[in-house]
Order: structure tokens, then sequence, then C-alpha cells
């Protein structure tokens, strides 16, 4: 430590302290070096993801409740949500998860053109799960299942039914908002790190780009059993 | 004994250096410097300003309701303007003055400085949540133009969902966006003060400041998102017409209450955890003695955070939840008191023995100290199961959370503006307007909310402006006590803008403390210290002499090698 | 500390092999998923949930574990995912246990037994 601070000292003390900006590389001026930089960036993540658990939490609390409380309508509704189309976008955000850790990987060793190849890959499977999320929405509003004013619903428990579309639009909706947020940010990771921004010795960015990813396919990983396959056992079909 | 050995600090005399030739203050003019600037010490004073002006907003509303009681017939305004006047009074000082005020203002200045560090760990994403509250504030304003809005702070439905006739989505997005300044604020503090220590500053010698803002960051990083969420399903409900909290369409207006509360209730440790941080170093100040009980009163931050988020349903007692799970909150709630207690006899026994001196900010902390333990214990009443049901709802609970909120996070604040004003500004304030605003305010505080206890007993409820004639005293004697109050947040403006130009140079340490801000100079420089410092010893040791001397460039001494502060 | 600094300095590359192996797990978890779900419990049909959740739980953790690299991260990491689930299952469980405790029949109290005892055995 006492050696890590020597030469920022000698320097504020000679007041020849540089402005230490992006353009003198990628620590910035009050870190001491980069691990302390890298760790910070990392923890500071993890506390954002903390922040995103407790919102899906807070989601899923009151759907929780309320499907405590209309077991019977939610398992109806959830009948009527495609079960093959949500299989594949599991499968799909499963592979879209594996390249986004081997991008990170290929950062790891610097290899610039793996790590492209790899992002753009996590993009496109992104893309097709959001595409096939958007058919499913499609689906739904010819069926008049889009909660609102042109809601259709035949049955004894029309508004609970009702109810559990309005959890599905929500809860599938903000996680849809994560993926294109993620894949916004990465088109612009793509860019940098086809400028050769990142290598073994820089990484960050891509790390955490990884580490958002893999919580918003986690989030999915509970979504899909307890929207898609609430109403699989109960026997009654699409 | 030891203390009474400890050097007084009383007839010191005027500090006789100059402001230092460049500070935060003055590396850089003009508008852009500070709207863009990544400085954490002027981050700060854009929060300060405001802050206060959020303050005068609140107040005004305040002022508003306060004229209204004054007679029982409700001939200043209708029932409907009422509802809007003490709503906005609510939301304006609950989310943006008294969430924000020390963590954004103090936490923000001071938490790098005492850490040892040039800045916070993410200096831009500080400067954004300044930026976020600042819009948040704007669509809060907004809604005062498009008419107010008239649930209540707490946003319950149906009020704010079936039965909304107000601004409510205007007010809500404002507060939605609002938490993301907190959740932002929260990050950054816990991440700066794992990583960004000095060398030689471990855990056990942290400033309890720091330990009161890391128990204040972990309640905004776990809380704030669930009533970020809580105010989104009403967006939903609303916007949708699904009925999530509508029962007529099979949902439940009490989940919605469970979501708020489950932030809402930590919200209050939010406010006054960091205003204890001020208390343990204001009070050791001005005792001039080591803090007593130090691992008690920081493990006890740590202990109101974590239990503070079990003991939400004392909010929805006679809601219709279950009374067993009544039954457990009621009795965590009892537990919570546990930590407040152990701070506050903590600090009587730093006072104990001590060398107490009046100066402003020890009057503000004496204000607190009082102030907040009755409001705490008040508290007692409303978390017992049987007396809740009858003083539920009623002025007995508004002069509760007022004696905390005003009465501890208020008080608190004040004392951290007349702590850290000199090494703000490098200038001192009127000592003399300083003790009178405090004693006014404590005068006026008193005055205004002890009769509401009283009305509150004898079954006012909150939120009417109709009320029977014999209720009329009371109601007066508080209108008063409000006035007093006014008086007494206005004086300090006065001095304090006044101190800018005219008050007199108070030095890199003009009460004396310990503490790595007061090693520097005042106001200190644009990278906080002219050397990283190097701790090597517990915090609060006032068994020595401390000077009030100058600080200049390169005179520090050199960093002896001393073993790496643990990262983790 | 030394430990972070190494961590970062010359990252900890892990196998593609476990990548893959990880992936392997997640698709089986997957097939598993949708297939516990269609099967018929008959009786213990209340163990879908249960079972969903298990399952899903069990995906997660390789997830965090291997692909979020916290089997090579800090302890600091650990304590931050055991907090986001620890808050996350009391609020949830708080709640969701106000909504079952409603429905709850108050037990007898122990005065009314006792009076009510002695009459019935007066009857007998
Ligand atoms: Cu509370």
């Amino acid at each position: 430590m006492s050696q890590r601070h020597g030469p920022v000292t000698a320097a504020v003390i000679t007041g020849s302290m540089p402005e230490m900006d992006n353009d003198h590389g990628p620590l910035q001026h009050h870190f001491d070096d980069m691990a302390q930089q890298n760790e910070s960036a990392a923890l500071g993540m993890w506390l954002f993801l903390l922040t995103e658990v407790m919102f899906f939490g807070g989601v899923l609390t009151a759907y929780a409740v309320c499907r405590y409380l209309f077991h019977d309508a939610f398992a109806e509704g959830a009948s009527h949500l495609d079960v093959q189309m949500g299989t594949i976008n599991t499968i799909i955000l499963i592979f879209s998860s594996l390249t986004m850790a081997l991008a990170v990987r290929a950062a790891q060793m610097s290899k610039t053109k793996l790590l492209v190849g790899l992002l753009i890959a996590t993009m496109v499977f992104g893309g097709a799960f959001l595409v096939i999320k958007g058919i499913e929405y499609e689906h739904k509003w010819v069926e008049h299942h889009v909660p609102g004013k042109y809601f259709q619903y035949d049955g004894p428990m029309a508004n609970q039914v009702h109810l559990f579309f309005s959890f599905y639009f929500t809860m599938t909706g903000i996680h849809a908002l994560h993926m294109i947020l993620g894949i916004g940010w990465m088109i612009w990771l793509t860019i940098r790190s086809w400028r050769g921004d990142f290598s073994a010795a820089y990484f960050s960015p891509i790390e955490m780009t990884g580490l958002y990813w893999h919580f918003v396919d986690i989030v999915w990983i509970f979504l899909f059993p307890l929207l898609y396959l609430f109403g699989a056992g109960a026997g009654a079909g699409h | 004994m030891s203390e009474q050995a400890a050097p007084r600090r009383r007839n010191r005399g005027r500090y006789e250096g100059d402001v230092p030739r460049e500070h935060y203050l003055n590396v850089a003019y003009g508008l852009k410097s500070w709207l863009l600037t990544v400085d954490h010490k002027r981050i700060a004073i854009l929060y300060l300003l405001s802050i206060t002006g959020f303050f005068a907003i609140g107040g005004l509303f305040a002022a508003i309701i306060r004229m209204e009681l004054m007679t029982p017939t409700g001939d200043l305004m209708s029932s409907e303007v009422y509802n809007r006047v003490f709503t906005l009074h609510g939301v304006v000082m609950v989310f943006f003055f008294l969430i924000p005020s020390i963590p954004a203002v103090f936490g923000n200045f001071f938490l790098p400085m005492m850490i040892g560090a040039k800045d916070l760990a993410f200096p831009r994403i500080n400067l954004a949540s300044w930026y976020i509250y600042t819009i948040g504030g704007i669509f809060t304003l907004a809604a005062i133009i498009a008419g107010g809005v008239d649930t209540g702070w707490t946003f319950y439905t149906p009020y704010s969902s079936t039965y909304s006739n107000s601004a409510v989505a205007l007010t809500a997005i404002g507060v939605f966006i609002n938490g993301f300044s907190s959740i932002f604020t929260g990050l950054n503090f816990i991440v700066s003060i794992h990583k960004m220590r000095a060398p030689g500053l471990t855990w056990m010698r942290l400033p309890l400041f720091v330990w009161a803002h890391y128990a204040a960051s972990i309640i905004m990083i776990l809380g704030t998102p669930v009533v970020a969420i809580a105010i989104f399903l009403i967006a939903v409900e609303r916007l949708l017409g699904v009925g999530i909290f509508d029962p007529a369409l099979g949902g439940d207006p009490i989940l919605y209450q469970h979501l708020f509360w489950f932030y809402s209730h930590p919200a209050v440790y939010i406010m006054i955890l960091p205003s204890m941080g001020v208390m343990s170093e204001v009070i050791a100040c001005f005792s001039r003695k080591r803090i007593f009980g130090y691992a008690f009163i920081a493990a006890s931050s740590l202990a109101i955070a974590v239990v503070g988020f079990l003991v939400w349903g004392h909010h929805m007692f006679v809601s219709g939840q279950s009374a067993y799970v009544s039954m457990v909150f009621s009795v965590l709630s009892m537990l919570v008191a546990v930590p407040s207690a152990v701070k506050v006899f903590n600090w009587l026994a730093t006072l104990w023995r001590g060398s107490i001196s009046f100066e402003t900010p020890m009057l503000y902390a004496f204000g607190f100290l009082g102030l907040f333990t009755v409001g705490g214990l008040t508290g007692l009443y409303l978390g017992t199961l049987a007396t809740d049901v009858h003083l539920h709802d009623s002025y007995f609970i508004v002069a509760h959370f007022h004696y905390i909120m005003v009465g501890g996070a208020v008080m608190g604040y004040l004392a951290a503006v007349h702590f850290w004003w000199p090494k703000m500004t490098g200038r001192m304030y009127s000592e003399f307007w300083g003790r009178l605003s405090a004693g006014l305010l404590f005068i006026g505080f008193n005055l205004t909310f002890f009769p509401q206890f009283l009305l509150g007993y004898m079954g006012m409820p909150r939120r009417y402006h109709f009320y029977p004639d014999e209720w009329q005293v009371l109601n007066v004697l508080s209108t008063a006590g409000a006035s007093i109050l006014g008086i007494a947040y206005l004086i300090p403006i006065i001095y304090l803008v006044y101190s800018l130009r005219y008050g007199p140079i108070a030095g890199p340490n003009p009460w004396h403390a310990t503490g790595l801000e007061w090693t520097t100079a005042s106001p200190p420089p644009q990278h906080n210290f002219e050397t990283t410092p190097t701790v090597t010893e517990e915090p609060y040791d006032y068994s020595k002499a401390i000077e009030n001397v100058a600080i200049t460039p390169g005179a520090g001494p050199e960093s002896p090698p001393s073993p790496a502060a643990p990262r983790s | 500390m030394s430990h972070d600094a190494h961590a970062h300095d010359e990252p900890h590359i892990v196998p593609l092999s476990i990548y893959l192996a990880i992936f392997g797990a997640l698709m089986i978890g997957t097939a598993l998923t949708v297939w516990v779900a269609v099967f018929d419990l008959g009786e213990y049909s209340w163990l879908h949930t249960p079972l969903a959740l298990l399952i899903a739980s069990a995906k997660a953790t390789l997830v965090v574990v291997w692909f979020m690299h916290v089997k090579y991260g800090s302890r600091l990491v650990w304590i931050f995912i055991f907090a986001g689930i620890a808050w996350f299952l009391v609020l949830i469980g708080i709640t969701v246990g106000d909504y079952v405790g409603r429905n709850w029949e108050p037990a007898p109290n122990a005065w009314q037994a006792a009076v009510e005892a002695p009459r019935s055995s007066e009857l007998g």
C-alpha cells in the first residue's frame, strides 16, 4: 500500500499532479491503481444487482399474494400462455448467457475478434428472445388478452384472469426492458471492443455487462416456471 | 481523571491565518463548472441549495396548515385544498428534504474526506444522482402547479388509484425518479467505504458518521427499489385499470401498504441514522472526550438498519392485516428501540465528566438528545397493539413522527450545518445568532408539537381541518409555536449567508476537532488533501492538544510506511 | 486485499469445458422444469410450484457461481448475495404470511376451555 501511494504522494507534494483523465488511460484520478478501480466497479455492480433483486422482488411479492388469493384463476390464465414459445425463449436466453460468459473469457485472453463475435452472438440471441416475446405479445393482442380497455375474457373469473395477465405483462415487460437496455449498452461495448479498448489488462466494462446480463437471465429462469408452467400441470391445454 | 486533564478549548483566539489561496470553490468559476462538476464537495453544495429550496416549499405548506388549524371551523380553505396542502407538505419534506438531507449534503461532502479519499468511488454517478433528484423535483413542482395531490404523502390505494382526482401521476413519477438518486448515493457510499479508505484506516478507526452512513446506505439500496415498484404498480393499475389494489376487481389495497411500508419504515432510519452519525461527531468534539462505547454505537447502526426492515407492519395494525402478523410486528418494533437506546446511553456516557462547551452545534445536539428520546419513547405507544388502536391516525402520531423527523433529523441536519460550515466555507458564523436560533428552535418546536400529543390523546384525528371548539386552545398554542419555529429557521439563513463574506476566517480546525476532514485546509483543496493521509490511531482521541494551525502545501508530514488498510 | 488484487491483475480464466458443462446443466434443468410441470403428480400436485422453484434456484445458483465468477470472487460478494436473498425472503415471507394468517381460526382461549370443560362433564 505504501509503495502504491508513493508516486501519487510525491506528485501531489511537488504540485505536479497531472490531470489524469480518461485520455491518460482507463485509470481515473481518484483511484490509486487499476485493482482498486476494478474492485470498486465490481462491488458497485453487485450492489446495483441487489437493488434489482429487490425491484423484481417487489413485483414477485405482489404476484405471490395475488396468486395465493386467486389460485385457480391464475392457473387458468397461465394455461393461455404458450409453453412452447416460453421454453424456446428459455433455451435462447441460456445460449446468450453462455456466449456472454465466453465473451468475458475472450476479453480475459485478449482475443479481440472472438470477443466481438461473442458479443454480437449474445445480442443476436437477445434479439431473438425479444422477437419471440413480441410474437407472443401479438398473439395475446389478437386474443384480447392484453389488459386494459380491450381485454375480453369469458368466464366467472374474468377479473382475476385480467389480474394474471396484468402481472404477466408487467413482469415480462420489465424483464424485456432490461434486455433492451442491455443490448443497447452492448452495441456500444462492441464498438469499443472493435476499437481494441479491451484486453487482459482492462476488461472491467465487459465483465460488468456480463454480470448484468446473467442477472437478467436469472430473472427469466424464475419467471418461466412461475408464469408459463403454472397452468401446465392443471392440464388445461391451450 | 484523564478526562478532566483534557485540554480545554475555550477562550481560543481568533485564527490569525488567511484562507488558502486555492480551494475547491475557486478552482473554476461559471455555471458550467458547477453543473458539470464531478467533485463531491461541489455536488454537495448543489444538493445543499436544492434541498434548502424544497425545505422552504415544504415549510410554506406547513405554515398554511398551521394557519388553517388556528380556528376550528376550517374557514381558510376548502377540504379539498386542505388535503392537497398536507399531502404536499409531506411529499416535499419526506422525499425531497429529509431523505436526501444529511447523506446528500454532508455525506457527500465529508464521507470521502473522513475516509481520506480524493472523491467517492463513482463521481459521475454522484453527479447523476443530483440530476435525478432535480428531475424528480421538477415533476413534483409540476404536480403542485397542476393542482396538487391529495392522497396523503403515503399514496395509499385506493386514494391514489380508484378514487384519484388530482395530479397523482406527476407526483408519483417525481417520487419514483427521486428514488434512484437515493439508490445511487447509497451505492456510492458503500463502495467508497469498502474500497477507498486511506492507509491505516481500519473499520474500527472509522468515524461513527461513516458507520451511520454505511447503515443508511444499506437501507437506500435494499428498500428504495421496493417503493419504486409499488409506485410503478399504481401506474400500471391506473393505466390499464387492472385492479391489483382494487377489491372490486379482485385485488387488495393492503398489498400496497405492505410494499410501501417495507421501504418507508426503514426510510425513517435513512433520515435518522445519518443524524445520529452527526451526533457522535458533535458530542465527542464538544465534550472533549473519546466517544463512549464506540463499537456499540457502530454496531447499533447496523442493527437498526437490519431490524428496521422487520417492523413495517406496525403502520398497518388497524388495516385488517392478520392479527398474528401484527403480533410479530409489534414485538419486533419494541426490539428496534433497543439499538436506538444504546446510542442515546452511549452519548450520555460520553457527556459524563466531559469538558462540555455550548457552541451552536452542541446546542442542536442537546436538542436532538431530548427530542429524539421523546419521539422514540412515544413510538412505543404506537408499536403496542392495544394502544395503537386508540392513537392510530390521530395527532399523537403526527406529534410522534415530528419529534423524530424534526426533533431528530432536522436537529441533526442543523447541527451538521453549524459544525461543518466553517470547513465548507472557510468562515465562522455569528455564535450569538447561532445559539439564539438553536434556542428558539427548541422552544418553538416543543410549543408546536407537544400540544399535538395531547390533542391526539384526546382523539383529534390527523388530516382534518375541522375540530371541536374545546381543542382550539391547544391548536392555537401549536400555531404560535410554529411561528417561532419559522423564525428559528429563517435566522440561520441570514447569518450563514452573511458569514460567507463578513465572517471571521475559520482556519482548518476551529473546533479543535479530531477527524481527517479537519486536517486539511478550510475550504478544502480540490482533491481534499495535499498528501494522502495515513491513519495510525483510533478516532475521537481528544486527550491530546489539537491546534488550529495553518496547513501549507508540502509541509505535511511524510506518510510513514504503515500496514495496508484491508479493503474488503 | 492481496487475493482480490491477484484476481484482477491476472484474471482467473475458467476452462472452456466448465462453461460448457454449466451450459449443459442449465439445459437439463430447463428440460426438467418443463417435464416436472407437465408430470401428473396426482394428490401431490401442490408440489409443482415448490419443485419448479427448487429447480429454478439450482439453475440460478449455477449461473451466479460459475457464469458470474462468484466462485472466484471476494467474500464480500457472497455476503451481498446472501443479503439480497435474505431481504427478498423477508419481504415476500412476511407479506404472504399476512394473507395466509388472515384465514387462521383463532385458537380457543385457555379460560374458555376451562369454563367449557366442567360444564360438559356435568352434562355427562
Ligand atoms: Cu414505522
